[in-house]
């Protein structure tokens, strides 16, 4: 099925807007695309391996690395007290250490790393430590943490309205909680550093990592030197999803030591188990609610207890806790709010950024309750949904006063409704379950409202580096990473878009510290929106100098000249190529280069409220999911889901349906099969892909329809009038899970409501269904039971 | 001295000595060949992103194609084949290959980490097959895991490959490659000496049995999708391993009036369509059991004897009474599988015994078997629970049964209890609570990372429930994956 057609968002530009290739796709399909690990290994590389705890919580008492120093083809052993300098890698705040101290703090935590002539004998001798402890009693889980006041940070809370009245005063009230798992980002290339010392002290940093100037500055901090001493140099990663923000640091930092120590390259990689253990994932949440609404299922007010496990450190978990706040509304319209955020601190590992950072577990509440309400009144969980949308000139102040001024909702909605058939659908599972079988199915609608900006303003900001030379063609570096998500396509194209060049004549070059300063994780979705901007003001800078050549060159207007086509334009005369105009701009000694740079504009908030303006913008998206499930087993199988997502006027509509595609793929995954599993210790014992099941090839839809919103056009001046759409599209899966919840409770007779818990893997979906046939067991004949079926 | 491990790396003769033998394929095409295009996610055979192809003449004179995990494949398996890994795929011209070019054109990669093993999946079912359906792609790729693109572009790309030219330059060498790989390989016993470790590769039986009378402590190693993973995930080593992949007399499967019978090395591949034909159900199983890449390397035979609890194909081999041929120097004997497994990972094997074959009975005249496998994900994932009920009804009457359960004991387990509460009962629902009463008190099942105790015991009992209406004319569809609306 190739040919697929893809919306025309504009037809007066060459490159944007266009459904180019990946930049890089002709090398991954051959083998030629060089990861960290690919990389021509340097003369007298050495390899590196962590030792890891083996208990969750420890005081330790002895730790003896010395046999591990006499085995034959060790270069170097350090531990926490060999490190030069900064012990800490803490992004944000101090709390993660390059190796454990005194007290271990969960199941995984780096003791001490040893470098060798080869991995096999880093492993072997790093098995010869002695280590060890007396055991001190772990925080494992977030009921425990919430008992024992157990927080990492202090909770915050959003006040709307008069929440206690509004409950008090509501015709239906309803309360509860439910749980939702974590995630492991299973990125396909594990961390990996490669640390190759240069002169005077200073350090060169392979690094796979969505954050390379973090990177930098903490790997200097632990060195001892300044950051001008240090590069971090990235071409792409194989796969990131938030794993890669703050967790290379660590892996840069115990290579980079290795390498000061030795005067030797050290390259250290995590195999996957040490990988899965070791790095931090999607904090799992409690949500506990209390909410009240009309006989419409309209709510009037709502109060919230979000609780998530951040582990042992605070990481990125302020940012992510805010988030899942900011997100508690999605696309719904919470006139009373109260929402309390708790972040715990467990002994487990520090959970940190994953694609939609929070948002995700925020928007689940609020879709739970949604449902709640619906089953509850006995409604359909469509108009329920729909009646409590943001209005668009009234009803549209979120619970942390930003006005939704860019609504789309109602539109999408409507949309859905026909394209995918709901009503007729509707009819049809209900006639389905009415039946009684063996099998039932499930649908729903969920749509996503996401807002687009770091919610820490300072950090939307970018930098580009936009070279020109006399041959014409173009160096492009900026501060974004590509991790797969098609950012170097995106921001490349806009560059050749700016010279009116092919866009092969624009080469991207590999993401380093050393050509753009200071810039900020690749997150947030903001990638494309940031340093597109920031590369385009460079390259505008550049053209606006050889516009000004042109115009006093050939004595005309500036608004008369052109570029397109590789040609430079007065009118509609071409008057010479681009490369010509390079050149008789170097002689003409007219700077070709420029640093480009962009902040965000309208953005603020008030950090002791959270309270302003967070956003830019918001991505909108909706999606609809019928599901079909066996009440013997709990297995089940997505036979169609239907998309439309707002990409605004899509800068790449290939790349941004594949961001929309996997995106929800991967959020499916979250919901449905991926279980993170600790045992009573707090060891981890899905660290691997046999037990750590993401969604392989048969789990996509059997049906799967997708669409980009082709009126798509962002009302901000971002770039091009794209919107991002790295997060948003995760959330779209939240309508498996939805309908998994539609087919549980079909069993459960009308007006109950059954507890289902994310992930709702097999066993999940059955326990709840034996949930609901004990509530029907009154009502009527369970469904599925012997009795029945045997008709 | 070692033998030279010899075989072509894509079209190029290699001959190495002196390799560890416990150095795998991947290892070796990155850190000693310098191909780094191939991957490793995760080590253990489960995401694909090592998938390399393995070429082997076939009978007929053509070679044959096979996707293999390259991360847990001993080196020294390639002696007398062919290795072709992504950098081989270029056609002579320099143009890409259409399951190379397709992926470009259809958007298929994302990252890009993943894409070289789908690349080399796809490359395998290029030669295998010819536009497969939707579902068999499906099948096909379940053994490589993509975490970017939601995987829709690739089965485009998958598809559309075939539209883009017919045959490669493999193809247009097929003869003259078998020809090479047959003078390549010899046939003498391969004895390979590396980092004081040994691997012995005999081509007969008689050779591997005297071998294993004079090494009992070697480790036999068949297809190694287990044994692999004790180096790469336990980081053991393995000083003497006896590969059983060689031997031709094993991997043979004979048919006769009464029995299938399969050599212990015979891969799941090879073994799944002759029982796909006489058993739909345990074909169906065996179509999920683990991947195209694992069913191409490991065996019938290495499952069994490795008595996993958690074994896809010995609840099946027990409720078909399968028997196994067990070999000790010269003398063999007969076992009924279920006395085979002891306790957990203990079998009836002695030192120095082996499986040499496996004897499956072929379906009787009023018999019906029903399998069932439960897992988190359908596709590449091990047992919750796995059962097999083998049912002879007379009318409404159970005249006999035969029952095996994976993942409810600490061995592959035959449901005797279970069995004895239905046989002689009427086929009903009342049985099958009584049943369901039996299997309670003959099984306790554990917890873990897979499913809960009382997942395992519950679904356990429903599947009793499940083969009854599937067996007594229930007309509704009882399985998601059987329901038409869950076709690709």
């Amino acid at each position: 099925m190739n040919g697929r057609t893809f919306p025309e968002f504009d037809n007066a530009s060459r490159t944007v807007h266009k459904p180019h290739p990946h930049d890089s796709a002709h090398k991954h399909v051959t083998g030629e695309a060089v990861y960290t690990d690919d990389i021509p290994e340097p003369r007298n590389l050495l390899h590196a391996y962590v030792r890891l705890s083996n208990t969750a919580h420890a005081r330790i008492t002895a730790m003896d690395v010395s046999a591990c120093r006499e085995v034959p083809g060790v270069a170097a052993v350090m531990t926490a007290d060999d490190l030069p300098a900064k012990r800490d890698v803490g992004p944000v705040f101090p709390g993660d250490l390059v190796f454990a101290e005194d007290t271990i703090n969960y199941w995984g935590q780096a003791l001490f790393a040893v470098a060798a002539e080869d991995l096999d004998t880093a492993i072997t001798a790093a098995k010869q430590a002695t280590v060890e402890y007396d055991e001190l009693e772990p925080v494992l889980s977030i009921d425990d943490a919430l008992e024992k006041e157990s927080f990492v940070l202090d909770t915050k809370r959003f006040d709307k309205g008069d929440t206690d009245s509004a409950l008090a005063q509501a015709a239906h009230r309803l309360d509860g909680e439910f749980g939702i798992g974590g995630q492991d980002h299973f990125y396909l290339e594990g961390q990996i550093a490669m640390a190759v010392p240069q002169e005077d002290g200073d350090m060169l940093v392979y690094s796979s990592t969505q954050h390379p100037s973090e990177v930098q500055h903490l790997v200097a901090a632990v060195l001892g030197i300044p950051d001008h001493g240090v590069v971090i140099e990235t071409r792409r990663m194989g796969g990131g999803f938030g794993g890669k923000e703050t967790q290379p640091a660590h892996i840069a930092a115990v290579a980079a030591v290795l390498a000061q120590r030795t005067g030797r390259p050290v390259k250290l990689r995590l195999d996957r188990d040490d990988d899965m253990v070791m790095t931090g994932k999607r904090h799992d949440f409690k949500v506990r609610y209390d909410v009240g609404f009309d006989d419409t299922g309209r709510i009037q007010g709502v109060d919230f207890m979000l609780a998530s496990r951040c582990g042992i450190s605070a990481d990125l978990s302020g940012a992510v806790n805010d988030r899942a706040m900011y997100h508690a509304d999605n696309a719904y319209y919470l006139p009373n709010t109260r929402i309390v955020s708790h972040r715990c601190y467990t002994n487990t590992v520090s959970n940190t950024a994953f694609r939609g950072f929070g948002g995700p577990q925020g928007m689940m509440a609020i879709e739970y309750v949604m449902d709640e309400i619906a089953r509850h009144l006995g409604l359909d969980a469509f108009e329920v949904r729909r009646r409590n949308l943001y209005g668009i000139d009234e009803r549209n102040e979120t619970p942390y006063d930003q006005i939704v001024e860019d609504n789309i909702l109602p539109e999408l909605f409507d949309d859905i409704e026909q394209s995918a058939e709901y009503a007729e659908r509707r009819r049809r599972v209900d006639a389905f379950n009415a039946e009684g079988g063996v099998l039932r199915k499930g649908l729903a609608v969920t749509p996503v409202k996401f807002g687009i900006s770091f919610t820490t303003t300072h950090l939307n900001q970018a930098g580009a580096l936009v070279l020109v030379y006399t041959d014409g063609s173009v160096q492009l570096n900026h501060g974004g990473t590509e991790m797969g998500q098609g950012l170097y396509t995106k921001v490349a194209q806009i560059v050749a878009e700016e010279f009116g060049i092919d866009l092969e004549r624009v080469r991207i070059t590999a993401t380093t510290t050393g050509k753009v300063p200071n810039t900020s994780a690749t997150a947030a979705s903001s990638g494309t929106d940031l340093n597109g901007m920031a590369a385009q003001n460079a390259a505008r800078a550049i053209k606006g100098r050889l516009t000004k050549l042109v115009s006093e060159t050939w004595n005309v207007d500036a608004e008369d000249v052109a570029f397109r086509d590789g040609q430079v334009y007065i009118g509609e005369d071409a008057i010479c190529t681009f490369p010509e105009l390079c050149q008789r701009a170097h002689l003409n000694r007219v700077q070709l280069s420029e640093a480009g740079f962009y902040a965000t504009p309208k953005i603020h908030v008030d950090k002791a409220t959270l309270k302003g303006r967070p956003f830019y913008y918001f991505a909108y998206g909706i999606a609809c999911a019928e599901v079909l499930v066996d009440t013997l087993t709990g297995e089940y199988r997505v036979v169609r889901t239907d998309i439309l997502h707002d990409c605004g006027k899509s800068l790449n509509p290939a790349i941004d349906l594949g961001q929309v595609e996997g995106g929800f793929v991967q959020g499916m995954g979250w919901l449905t099969t991926e279980e993170l599993v600790w045992n009573d210790k707090g060891s981890l014992t899905t660290h691997a892909p046999s037990t750590y099941k993401i969604p392989a090839a048969s789990d996509m839809p059997v049906d799967f329809r997708v669409r980009l919103l082709d009126s798509g056009y962002n009302r901000e001046k971002a770039v091009r009038r794209s919107k991002a759409v790295g997060e948003p599209p995760l959330m779209l899966a939240m309508c498996v899970y939805h309908a998994l919840k539609d087919a549980v409770n079909s069993i459960a007779p009308k007006g109950t409501r059954v507890r289902l818990d994310a992930p709702a893997t097999p066993e999940k979906v059955l326990l709840a269904m034996e949930h609901a046939r004990g509530l029907g067991r009154d009502a009527r004949a369970p469904a599925g039971s012997l009795e029945e079926v045997d008709e | 001295m070692s033998d030279p491990i010899r075989f072509l790396l894509g079209t190029d003769e290699r001959a190495i000595r002196d390799a560890d033998p416990n150095m795998t394929v991947l290892q070796w095409l990155r850190t000693r060949a310098a191909q780094p295009g191939t991957k490793e996610g995760c080590a253990e055979g489960d995401c694909g992103a090592c998938t390399v192809v393995v070429g082997e003449p076939a009978a007929d004179g053509r070679m044959r194609y096979r996707a293999v995990n390259g991360c847990i494949l001993f080196l020294p398996a390639l002696h007398g084949k062919q290795l072709i890994t992504v950098e081989h795929l270029r056609q002579p011209d320099g143009a890409l290959h259409p399951a190379q070019q397709a992926l470009v054109e259809c958007h298929g990669s994302q990252c890009g980490f993943c894409t070289p093993g789908f690349v080399m999946s796809m490359f395998a079912m290029y030669h295998n097959e010819d536009r497969p359906s939707r579902q068999r792609i499906q099948d096909v790729l379940a053994g490589n895991l993509c975490r970017c693109t939601g995987y829709r572009p690739i089965l485009d790309a998958a598809e559309h490959m075939y539209d883009l030219g017919n045959g490669d330059a493999f193809s247009a060498h097929e003869a003259d490659t078998a020809q090479r790989l047959t003078a390549l390989r010899g046939d003498a016993t391969l004895h390979v000496t590396g980092s004081g470790r040994d691997y012995y590769a005999p081509r007969t039986t008689d050779a591997l049995a005297d071998l294993l009378a004079g090494l009992p402590d070697a480790t036999i190693l068949a297809g190694g999708t287990d044994v692999g993973l004790w180096v790469t995930k336990q980081h053991r080593k393995l000083d003497t391993l006896l590969y059983t992949g060689d031997v031709d007399e094993m991997k043979t499967v004979r048919e006769d009036d009464d029995w299938i019978d399969i050599g212990a090395a015979v891969t799941h591949t090879d073994a799944m369509d002759l029982i796909g034909r006489h058993y739909p159900d345990f074909g169906e199983l065996l179509r999920r059991f683990a991947s195209v890449q694992i069913r191409n390397s490991g065996t019938l035979g290495g499952n069994i004897a490795n008595a996993s609890p958690i074994g896809d194909s010995m609840p099946v081999l027990i409720a078909l009474n399968a028997e196994l041929v067990l070999r000790q120097g010269s003398g063999r004997r007969t076992l009924p599988i279920d006395q085979f497994f002891l306790d957990y990972r203990k079998t009836a094997m002695a030192a120095g015994e082996f499986v040499e074959r496996i004897r499956v009975p072929k379906p009787a005249a009023g018999w019906q078997l029903r399998c069932y496998k439960l897992s988190k994900r359908f596709d590449q994932d091990i047992s919750a629970v796995c059962a097999a009920l083998n049912l002879r009804l007379d009318g409404d009457t159970v005249q006999d049964v035969r029952i095996g359960f994976g993942g409810m004991a600490a061995i592959p387990a035959r449901a005797v209890q279970t069995e004895a509460a239905l046989r002689g009962q009427p086929w009903s629902e009342a049985s099958v609570a009584a049943a369901g009463a039996a299997l309670e008190a003959e099984f306790k099942p554990m917890s873990d990372m897979r499913a809960s105790a009382d997942y395992r015991m519950l679904t356990a009992r429903n599947l009793l429930r499940k083969c009854h209406l599937e067996t007594t004319n229930h007309p509704a569809p009882t399985r998601v994956l059987d329901h038409e609306e869950a076709q690709a």
